[in-house]
């Protein structure tokens, strides 16, 4: 049995701040990222892009890129969205987002991009 | 016209109440009773007492039967079919006229359908296995506060289950170290923490002081994490006065999510409880203590997927619904059944999973399953896969018992769930291939490799009591 840690987190500590689904595992690389583009897609669910100030992110709005990219099933054109998104603003979180119109809700919805954290 | 005439005396049931020729109306509420019958009595005298007793009639002929249309008001047998795997066994359909049944009260209508009815002599067991409630008698309902969509909106969360834990020991912390469980939990990734249904107000922990510590957990949890979070603080009471007093409370002080029994608190209790809710913009957990005592014997009793309905109708915007896997009772394809109760929109018949209606619920909105009991990391696979996305994850012992501590617990739970929802989303097979994406997920995380060596060997492997009724039997 490994030996007992401490839990590090603080309200002092910018790594202890998280975003939601998938913020507690280690930043999708670019495989990772596409299968989740192609996963949105495969769920005929409307792509959209969406960025914030991390000091902002707790936030239930946050900026809209363009608008969601209805009936787009190109995943590269959709990464080409995101990191055009990223580009314009490198210091923001960039979260992809599929709209599920059925369900009036997001059906998925993580942080590709994070921004740089200060406290 | 001649009128009837009345003739004193006691009539076969069958004569009145067993009608094979009728046609279900789509206003009509449909029932099916699984019936063991006492020796000697005739299947459709058994079905149409039934149908009798939980309608308009009684023993013996009474002269004001005269003065209304029994025919218009008279529950009917209509179907009788066997029970697969059982030679004494039978089920009733009974279809009974909406206008039987007050709008709006579930209390109303489980007074009728399981009232005087399962102590009748001429039945040695009785079982309400399902109910289809026409969408006529739904729209007259409340049902959830909010429902799954609102909640998610709520809290922020998408894409992936709801993690939860309820905080242990169950009974005897004050209220100060019990807040202290709730922020660990937390501020490791938790959404939700819980108290349990035996935490109402004793004399260790009262209510009040419950609220306040925990509220601050809450808090700074959500500073240090940027997510949000709640605990459901149970409001279940000895009285409806105390319980909305508490509700009024939790809201005073910004609570998220408040929490109910619906069947020790009652389902009167429950549906006021879930209008305040709807009103206030406060979610509601459902957690459904006693339920065992009347859903597992598969001989008698009440189906809990009758309790789903009853519940989604009387207002809650999660339910608890036992896990599969877990230490807790519960068959899969069963569950399946019942978790489509809860969330979907039309649920057609299905006898795979148990299912003997087809059930519209109109816009009523859904609500989330909750899997509570003996779960834990290497559990996760399994849950993400038959659960989904619309559900809470519940791991107690499996958070709180964790080498570490609860942070470390909670992070551990929260990574697991996390790489399998990526796996799956992936198009990976989670049940399959779960081990190789736990392990490597616990690369990145010593505290899920350490819970991963805590819980390895522990397993539930108890057959289940109440199985479907299959012929292999």
């Amino acid at each position: 049995m490994s030996e007992l840690q401490d839990y590090k987190s603080s309200l002092t500590d910018a790594s202890s701040r998280k975003f939601e689904t998938f913020s507690y595992l280690p930043p999708l690389d670019e495989t990772q990222i596409r299968k989740q583009v192609e996963y949105i897609v495969s769920k005929g669910w409307s792509p959209a892009i969406e960025h914030t100030e991390p000091e902002n992110a707790f936030d239930h709005y946050w900026y809209m890129w363009k608008l969601p990219l209805f009936g787009e099933t190109d995943v590269d054109k959709i990464l080409a969205e995101a990191e055009a998104c990223h580009k314009a603003h490198p210091n923001h979180h960039v979260r992809l987002i599929g709209y599920d119109n059925f369900k009036q809700s997001q059906g998925a919805a993580m942080v590709i991009y994070r921004g740089p954290i200060t406290v | 016209m001649a009128g009837k005439t009345y003739s004193a005396g006691v009539k076969e049931y069958r004569e009145t109440y067993w009608d094979p020729n009728y046609t279900p109306r789509d206003t009509d509420l449909l029932a099916v009773f699984k019936i063991t019958p006492q020796p000697g009595v005739p299947r459709e005298e058994a079905a149409a007492a039934v149908a009798a007793e939980s309608s308009t009639g009684t023993w013996t002929t009474v002269w004001t039967d005269l003065l209304t249309d029994l025919d218009y008001y008279k529950g009917r047998a209509y179907q009788i079919e066997d029970v697969p795997g059982s030679d004494d066994q039978f089920y009733a359909f009974i279809a009974y006229p909406i206008d039987l049944f007050e709008e709006g009260s579930v209390v109303n209508v489980f007074t009728s359908l399981v009232g005087n009815v399962f102590g009748f002599k001429a039945v040695r067991g009785l079982r309400l296995e399902d109910v289809r409630f026409p969408i006529a008698y739904v729209k007259t309902c409340g049902g959830p506060p909010h429902g799954i969509q609102v909640e998610r909106d709520i809290m922020n969360k998408y894409g992936r289950p709801l993690l939860g834990c309820t905080i242990k020991p169950k009974l005897g912390l004050s209220a100060k170290n019990y807040g202290r469980a709730v922020y660990e939990c937390l501020r490791g990734g938790l959404d939700f923490t819980k108290d349990d249904e035996n935490v109402n107000s004793q004399p260790f922990m009262r209510w009040r002081q419950r609220f306040d510590f925990v509220m601050e957990a809450i808090h700074k949890a959500e500073a240090e994490t940027g997510e949000r979070k709640g605990h459901y603080l149970n409001v279940t009471a000895p009285t409806p006065e105390e319980m909305y007093k508490r509700a009024e409370y939790a809201k005073e002080i910004g609570a998220p999510i408040i929490m109910h029994d619906f069947i020790t608190g009652g389902f009167c209790a429950n549906t006021g409880l879930a209008n305040w809710c709807r009103d206030n913009g406060v979610l509601l957990h459902i957690h459904r203590a006693m339920h065992a005592v009347m859903d597992r014997n598969p001989n008698h009793g009440i189906h809990f997927r009758v309790f789903t309905k009853m519940l989604r109708l009387s207002g809650g915007d999660h339910l608890h619904t036992g896990t599969v896997v877990g230490k807790l009772e519960g068959d899969r394809q069963a569950t399946l059944g019942w978790i489509d109760l809860l969330r979907e929109k039309f649920i057609k018949e299905d006898r795979s999973r148990g299912i003997f209606f087809d059930q519209d619920w109109g816009s009523m909105p859904g609500v989330f399953a909750v899997a509570s009991g003996g779960i834990h990391v290497w559990h996760m696979p399994a849950l993400v896969t038959i659960f989904g996305d619309d559900s809470v994850l519940q791991f107690g012992g499996g958070t709180l018992g964790h080498p570490w501590g609860n942070a470390a617990g909670a992070a551990a739970n929260r990574i697991s769930l996390e790489a399998c929802v990526e796996a799956r989303n992936q198009g990976r097979q989670l049940e399959k291939e779960g081990k190789d994406i736990l392990l490597n997920a616990a690369k990145s995380s010593p505290e899920l490799k350490a819970a991963l060596e805590t819980w390895k060997e522990i397993k539930f492997e108890f057959d289940t009591v109440d199985k479907l009724d299959i012929a292999h039997k």
